[in-house]
């Protein structure tokens, strides 16, 4: 094991892979010679050159399009988004190409490309960049969506994405980042999609995140605990697939579950897990499911509007005492 | 006929009343940005900020010579020199910085989303290449309306590798609309310079290639800036087709105040790179060029600068006492 931080993680599993296999390049905005927006690919173009660490134009189809394209045929590309907020460009090369392909050859075409960068809200960057948009992806059948929270995972869910043969969306959080934690050693450490892991057990009411909504939901478990509330603390990893026996199986025991995400409310993560929840588990309920999530609208600037629509904790405390109630 | 000497100072005065409002309005701009990111360390100011240190010809020289309102600007992220040359209150865009009820947006958009519609300015935009397809709907408006309106639409040399520029040019191009397209070439996207994001840094050719007529200038130079796009400007007026210049200039500090170190720079450019444009500041440029013609002595320009660290710093005054927005306006504005 050693410790390091969420983005040296990512770092790690790129460098990795790209070692154990010839195929695996790196292409986005700005990732190799400037040695990566936030510092994630740096060093890599001195390692790998620059047939595979790609520097690109500002073009995001076209960095869609490499990927895409190479992925069809044969490689394995692992394409940079500066932000996820700036993929919403090449959302036909995403959805209407990357996604289908497999499915509209009958199978006959894999299209093994991992599209990462960091996503997530905060830090006042206002309505056009600080927003979360997983169920755009989650919504569109054939794309995996992978929201690793600790820098573990995101070792091991990546290495796990460039080692799948189906496309990857991989939505980093920039705010977890900076965060630490400890690695395997492991080379051939992955991470299996469609596990969600228990953080934290308890009996009174299940809390379900991803990304850094588990941070959300453990500190609220840690706020309730000292009430006597004894929160049970999942986190679902992955979305696409989504694991909802583990969810499934808490609230059987804890009758109760919040769900805690900061994208939008509306049509969201939280919206099909609340569905499921009562698909699998109606009778089992004492109260209905509730769910924490961002302000449906664009993210305003001004610190105050922020901080209120965005989702924290104490939001997270709240809808536990609802349960309860 | 030659021209009476009355002629001809009375010219003077008016060159002279011209040029010093420009050079007022860039001395406005440098000092105004060079506050920012001591706001920002203050923790004033949040979010990100681009600032404009080195590119002030490239507002100065075009955004005062438009009938405001009437003519539209639309721009980048890097805005705040377009609000200020709109006529925005230097109070009112360091409001919006700080996130205030006073803010030209409520404080609901911030450093990358100036914005003042009434003084003609449709916003900076926060996607690079975002603002381009917008002028194409906007030159439209203009040209259903009937009107010799302009829309004047800034963007940076990364933009142009942007494969929405390229539909909106060829449309702009074949609807033969008024719109005045101002690349703000600054030599470099974050950290990629130009040479390493085009094989064909020709962009008058890429406009050309789209119907629309180009040329490169120097974007250091106020006088050479304020030409072209008199030129540019009358030719839209008159025929109703858009034109495109390149503009050539150079961005003095970072990206962004997140690339605010030499040591990121050194992955894309050289100090004596950066010093080397410097020599060729616009600001100090217009001053030599104003002084050589007997517009303006050295106590005079030292009043200007005087008077706009006062305007800084009263805009300062006036932000940081502003109130925030109101907590129940967070839903407002989502829909008309
Ligand atoms: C579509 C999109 N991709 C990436 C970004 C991130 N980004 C912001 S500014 C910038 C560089 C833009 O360079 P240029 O167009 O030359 O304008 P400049 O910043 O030099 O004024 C990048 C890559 C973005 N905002 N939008
Ligand atoms: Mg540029």
């Amino acid at each position: 094991m050693a410790t390091m931080r969420y983005l040296q993680a990512i770092r790690l599993a790129i460098t990795e892979e790209m070692e154990r296999d010839p195929n695996v390049f790196l292409c986005g905005e700005d990732v190799g010679q400037y040695q990566g927006t936030y510092r994630v690919t740096e060093g890599l173009l001195q390692k790998f050159g620059p047939m595979r660490v790609v520097d690109t134009p500002i073009s995001e189809i076209g960095i869609a399009g490499l990927a895409t394209g190479s992925a069809m045929a044969g490689l394995r590309p692992v394409a940079e988004f500066m932000t996820w907020s700036f993929a919403l460009e090449a959302m036909d090369q995403l959805v209407n190409h990357a996604a289908k392909i497999t499915y509209m050859s009958g199978g006959r075409i894999h299209c093994p490309v991992v599209f990462r960068g960091p996503a997530g809200v905060g830090t006042q960057l206002s309505a056009q960049h600080s927003q979360s948009m997983e169920s755009w992806y989650a919504h569109t059948p054939g794309f995996k969506v992978v929201m690793p929270f600790t820098p573990a995972d995101a070792h091991g869910l990546l290495k796990q994405a460039i080692r799948d043969d189906s496309p990857v969306i991989f939505m980093e959080h920039a705010g977890l980042y900076g965060t630490h934690g400890e690695v395997p050693d492991d080379p051939d450490h992955v991470v299996e999609f469609g596990k969600a892991v228990v953080r934290r057990k308890g009996k009174d009411c299940t809390l379900v995140g991803y990304s850094r909504g588990v941070l959300m939901c453990l500190r609220a478990a840690e706020t309730l605990a000292a009430e006597g509330i004894d929160c049970e603390v999942i986190d679902l990893r992955t979305i696409v697939p989504l694991d909802m026996d583990t969810v499934a199986e808490s609230v059987c025991k804890t009758h109760r579950a919040v769900i805690a995400q900061e994208e939008w409310r509306n049509v969201s993560v939280g919206s099909e897990i609340a569905a499921r929840i009562y698909e699998m588990a109606f009778d089992q309920m004492d109260a209905p499911v509730e769910r924490v999530a961002g302000a449906d609208v664009p993210m305003p600037y001004a610190k105050n509007l922020e901080r209120a629509a965005i989702p924290t904790d104490s939001d997270v405390v709240a809808a536990v005492k609802r349960t309860l109630a | 006929m030659a021209k009476t000497v009355a002629e001809r100072s009375s010219e003077d005065d008016i060159q002279r009343q011209e040029l010093t409002a420009l050079y007022r309005l860039m001395v406005l701009i440098r000092r105004f940005e060079e506050t920012v990111y001591q706001k920002f360390h203050e923790a004033k100011i949040g979010g990100y900020l681009h600032r404009y240190d080195g590119q002030e010809a490239l507002v100065a020289g075009i955004i005062p010579q438009l009938q405001l309102p009437g003519d539209y600007i639309l721009c980048t992220y890097r805005d705040h020199a377009h609000a200020l040359a709109c006529g925005t209150s230097p109070g009112a865009v360091m409001a919006e910085l700080m996130g205030r009820a006073t803010g030209c947006a409520g404080g609901k958009g911030g450093s990358m989303h100036l914005i003042d519609p009434e003084n003609g300015f449709l916003g900076g935009d926060g996607i690079v290449g975002g603002p381009v397809p917008v002028s194409l709907g906007v030159g439209y408006a203009i040209k259903y309306r009937g009107t010799k309106n302009v829309c004047v639409c800034y963007f940076g040399d990364g933009a142009m590798n942007q494969g929405g520029v390229h539909e909106a040019f060829n449309m702009v191009g074949l609807y033969k609309l008024p719109v005045l397209y101002i690349l703000e070439n600054n030599q470099f996207a974050m950290g990629t310079s130009v040479s390493r994001s085009t094989a064909q840094p020709d962009f008058v050719k890429k406009a050309e290639a789209h119907g629309i007529r180009g040329e490169r200038v120097d974007g250091m130079d106020l006088l050479v800036v304020r030409e072209a796009a008199s030129r540019a400007l009358k030719h839209i007026r008159e025929s109703g087709e858009p034109y495109f210049l390149e503009l050539n200039c150079y961005r003095y500090v970072g990206h962004g105040i997140g690339d605010d170190n030499t040591k990121g720079w050194q992955t894309y450019r050289t100090e004596d790179e950066v010093s080397e444009w410097k020599l060729r500041d616009p600001i100090a440029k217009l001053r030599d060029t104003m002084e050589a013609r007997g517009y303006l002595t050295p106590e005079q320009a030292d009043k200007i600068d005087e008077e706009v660290r006062e305007e800084v710093h009263a805009a300062i005054v006036f932000a940081e006492s502003s109130p925030e927005p109101a907590l129940d306006s967070l839903y407002d504005h989502v829909y008309s």
